[in-house]
């Protein structure tokens, strides 16, 4: 059962595709661009469609989904923990 | 799916276009001929108003973008005739001049110095013989190319992103090749994913063309921000949804054009394509706007992939919906035309899934209700450039 997608391989987040995911709970991925398996174990309640992070970032990082810049870290962030408007902003506009 | 001897059935109209639905549109230029045409459909059924908030003392390039949606959404071949009503007939009889132009049947009527009611018993007439004469028009089999195909996605999560728009872009890929006429367009939706896009222009024309649009576009969100435009773009939906970032939802966005369709041509708001391939439209990232502006540059059929569940349809063209989002589907499931959420859960291929909404798109093109059709969503919503005069 998979429990969040990655885009592709080097991507720091996954998006959650099921419903109530909660903190401490093993999650496996799928990296579908690669067809592979990847596991984190989630640090934050994230709602469906929501994004776990994969890796730790500092504040001025820069987050890549879909091999791309999505933009910058404002608030540390753990692996597992949730990635979302707390924590990053976009660096246009 | 193979395509290269795909057919459906549509009404080939005096242009040579074809269409999927056969209506009568009773069209007011301006806002003050709303009632008017509400009341010519009302007398004559199986007709249809387009009502809609402009059309007084606009100028300039808007003015321009007004008629060229009007007189598009009337020449769009899902549409077999049209009354137009306006207070100044002269400016009626501009907009039918338009839509004549196609070689359809329209008729026109200014209610100045004639009164409502007068206006409504001569459109009326009018639009009784239109109707009767659309209701003989027959559907034929045509090839599939003939089928002009939009696409634009609305209340966007990340689900869009990974399930429902590289749906559309399968689509997109296996139509591409058959020589249907496609288009995309939000032009601030692609910001922080332009760069791919003006990859996948066809040369350096094109190429600056596109730039150009996008360049205009951005111009406007630097001179009237207040912020970084969260919640407005994204919107709160889109937040709600998982998507944290403007460049984060634009990438998701370019997923609907597939990975192998080149960008052969670039078009202002609601101008029409003059051949066959991929057309990127400068347009808003609002749906209703977007999807009107695709009507008025006259295209049969469109593509929706949703996240969160966006509920809009169009009067004229029928808007499939697409989901990958499970609790969407589960929860607003009467809005959602082809469910593709078990291509999240790997039950499903990317293949299969493009597979899935071409054969719905067939069957609405052959005259299958689509949801928002069935749910009577007929958002007509004119874009403005800027404040009347």
């Amino acid at each position: 059962m998979i429990q969040f997608v990655v885009h592709e391989e080097g991507d720091g987040v996954g998006v959650v595709v099921v419903e109530g995911v909660k903190a401490g709970q093993e999650l496996t991925g799928w990296i579908m661009e690669d067809d592979k398996d990847i596991k984190v174990k989630a640090q934050s309640d994230i709602p469906i469609g929501h994004k776990v992070s994969l890796k730790d970032y500092k504040p001025g990082d820069t987050v890549i989904k879909y091999g791309v810049d999505i933009g910058k870290v404002v608030a540390p962030i753990k692996r597992g923990e949730h990635l979302h408007v707390q924590n990053v902003k976009t660096k246009r506009w | 799916m193979d395509l290269s001897k795909a057919s459906f059935w549509g009404y080939k109209r005096e242009n040579g276009r074809v269409g999927v639905r056969n209506h009568v549109v009773i069209l007011p230029v301006d806002d003050i001929s709303n009632a008017a045409a509400e009341a010519v459909a009302n007398n004559i059924k199986g007709t249809m108003a387009l009502p809609h908030p402009y059309g007084r003392l606009q100028f300039g390039a808007d003015l321009d973008l007004h008629f060229r949606t009007l007189i598009g959404t009337g020449s769009n071949p899902n549409v077999a005739a049209v009354v137009v009503i306006c207070i100044e007939e002269q400016w009626g009889k501009k907009v039918a001049d338009g839509i004549a132009a196609t070689g359809k049947p329209v008729a026109y009527f200014g209610i100045e110095q004639h009164g409502d009611h007068d206006t409504i018993m001569r459109a009326s007439k009018a639009a009784k013989e239109f109707v009767q004469w659309a209701s003989e028009r027959r559907r034929e089999e045509r090839p599939l190319k003939e089928l002009w195909v939009s696409t634009k996605c609305g209340e966007s999560d990340t689900t869009s992103g990974c399930g429902s728009n590289p749906t559309v872009g399968n689509a997109f890929d296996k139509l591409y090749p058959q020589g249907n006429t496609l288009c995309f367009g939000e032009t601030t939706e692609l910001t922080g994913g332009e760069h791919l896009v003006a990859a996948r222009c066809r040369d350096d024309k094109v190429r600056a063309r596109f730039q150009f649009m996008f360049d205009r576009y951005q111009e406007v969100i630097e001179r009237h921000k207040t912020s970084d435009l969260s919640d407005s773009q994204p919107t709160k939906g889109n937040i709600e949804g998982g998507l944290t970032t403007i460049e984060e939802k634009a990438l998701g966005n370019i997923q609907k054009i597939g990975r192998k369709c080149i960008v052969d041509g670039v078009l202002d708001k609601a101008e029409a394509p003059t051949g066959p391939g991929l057309w990127f439209m400068d347009s808003s990232s609002a749906a209703a706007e977007m999807v009107t502006l695709c009507a008025a540059s006259g295209f049969a059929v469109h593509l929706f992939p949703t996240g969160q569940g966006n509920v809009i349809g169009n009067p004229i063209l029928p808007v499939i919906k697409l989901c990958a989002n499970p609790r969407t589907v589960r929860t607003m499931g009467e809005h959602i035309d082809v469910d593709v959420t078990g291509l999240l859960r790997k039950e499903m291929t990317p293949d299969q899934a493009g597979d899935k909404l071409l054969e719905c798109m067939f069957r609405t093109a052959n005259g299958r209700l689509t949801s928002a059709e069935a749910l009577g969503h007929r958002e007509f919503v004119l874009t403005r450039l800027y404040a009347s005069a």
